[in-house]
């Protein structure tokens, strides 16, 4: 049986790690590379590094942070920000990702989850699904998919968005509630049950995690990985305490 | 970064599979003081002592890039006189004689096998962390949790090897070893402390282990010539 997944979210923006609320007022948390290196001695099972200005830039994941981040850690690390192309993606994984995360592209382009994953392989692909309540009746799951770090609402429902991105070839879904981020108010529970049920693929869920009982939930919602970023980054806990925690609470994780 | 000179003892070579990113595995071996470095010619394969054919991609995509180099045979004779070869993920299914991914496309057909989809209850791909269990008499596989990112399975381990195994859904053959050939199922490179420790192992046991595996050798020359 796989372990539940504990994952430290480093949003990087200029080389450095940032953290804000709902997608925006940004502030320095430190080098990405020294934060992965601490992080798996607490005993974070992957690193996921968003280069969360990337695709308002127009430009691909710095490759220097990634190789730094790489020569650091023995765990697996994604990688996303910027990836247009499957060229894009072998890119990222040439400088140091071992799986390659994409969202607005993968919006804008219903080609580019196939063509990663038949390139790389589906365990490569991962979609980041950014979803908030949605607005209006027109969505059946009653989220919404946004892209553009949260800028843009795109009109999709996020359950019929997941089965499709996962009929192309996602290997997994990395599902951040807009909503929740940043706020430490627990994961948005009725997102992660209604892309379950939508998916096979493993979901991380992310957004509003902030301590364990919040993860206990998000399992028992149906995700197969925990993902948090500020209640690391501020020392509120370490990955190896709240993992002692989850054990406790009933949580299999790798020890 | 100097490369280490193929052919001067001790190196560490890694096939390139076309569509792996190898930097995981380069940077493994970096932390244990090794200087690896991307092979380019059959020769390389011949020569080096150790060799790591890694594997993030297609089953059909990895068979077609060793056969497009021409490194089938190189890579075939390595493994059958049990020479210090590492196959990781796909790397391990590639040594098999086919997979379900790509029906038609033959494997090296170094051990006898067939990959097939994972299935049952587990969720595919399986994505993190899971238990594997390995018999004492293994040189290099440990009990222990590691990574996993694989659709694919061996169902049995190949007559003749030690194996290791776990469970997704269903039983996996999670590595199998002989001589000094090493195969995982599992991404060593990115298993942590046990996995670094298994690259270890594997760096001082093989040549050792590929030596007192003498006799298999002739017999696996025997193989070869026929």
């Amino acid at each position: 049986m796989l372990n539940v997944r504990v994952i430290p979210c480093l949003d990087v923006k200029d080389g450095r790690v940032v953290k804000g609320i709902r997608f925006a007022n940004l502030a320095d948390q430190g080098d990405p590379a020294a934060l992965a290196r601490r992080y798996e001695r607490q005993g974070a099972d992957e690193i996921v590094i968003l280069d969360v200005s990337a695709t308002a830039d127009g430009r691909l994941a710095r490759f220097e942070t990634i190789g730094r981040v790489r020569d650091e850690i023995s765990i697996p690390l994604t990688v996303g920000g910027g990836v247009r192309t499957v060229e894009d993606g072998g890119a990222l994984l040439q400088a140091g990702a071992d799986r390659v995360s994409v969202n607005t592209a993968a919006v804008e382009q219903p080609e580019l989850l196939a063509g990663l994953s038949s390139r790389f392989g589906a365990q490569c692909a991962v979609l980041a699904l950014d979803a908030a309540r949605a607005p209006s009746n027109g969505f059946p799951s009653g989220f919404e998919v946004l892209t553009h770090s949260g800028s843009n609402r795109t009109g999709l429902d996020a359950a019929e968005w997941a089965r499709k991105a996962t009929e192309r070839g996602a290997g997994e879904i990395l599902l951040t509630s807009f909503d929740r981020d940043g706020t430490r108010s627990g994961y948005d529970l009725a997102l992660i049950g209604a892309i379950r049920e939508a998916v096979p693929v493993p979901i991380v869920a992310s957004g509003g995690g902030a301590h364990p009982g919040h993860m206990r939930a998000a399992v028992d919602a149906g995700a197969d990985a925990v993902l948090a970023a500020s209640i690391f980054h501020q020392g509120d806990w370490s990955i190896g305490r709240l993992k002692d925690r989850l054990q406790q609470l009933g949580v299999a994780v790798r020890r | 970064m100097t490369a280490a000179r193929i052919g001067t003892g001790g190196e560490v070579g890694i096939v390139p599979t076309g569509v792996a990113n190898l930097e995981a595995v380069r940077s493994a071996f970096r932390r244990l003081g090794r200087t690896p470095r991307v092979l380019d010619s059959a020769v390389d394969i011949e020569r080096a002592e150790y060799v790591v054919l890694p594997g993030v991609g297609s089953f059909a995509d990895g068979m077609a890039e060793l056969r497009r180099r021409g490194w089938e045979e190189a890579l075939r004779r390595r493994v059958e006189s049990l020479r210090p070869t590492l196959g990781i993920c796909l790397g391990l299914q590639l040594l098999c004689d086919a997979s379900d991914e790509a029906p038609g496309t033959p494997g090296l057909g170094c051990v006898s096998g067939r990959a097939v989809r994972l299935a049952g209850a587990g969720r595919v791909p399986q994505l993190g962390w899971n238990r594997i269990a390995a018999p004492t008499a293994a040189v290099f596989l440990r009990p222990g949790i590691v990574y996993f990112a694989n659709s694919y399975r061996l169902e049995e381990v190949p007559a003749g090897w030690t194996g290791a195994t776990g469970r997704h859904g269903t039983r996996f053959v999670a590595g199998f070893e002989r001589g000094g050939v090493l195969a995982c199922q599992f991404h060593p490179e990115l298993s942590g402390r046990i996995g670094a420790a298994l690259l270890n192992r594997w760096l001082e046991e093989a040549p050792a282990a590929a030596e007192a595996s003498e006799g298999m050798t002739d017999r696996a020359r025997m193989a070869a010539a026929c």
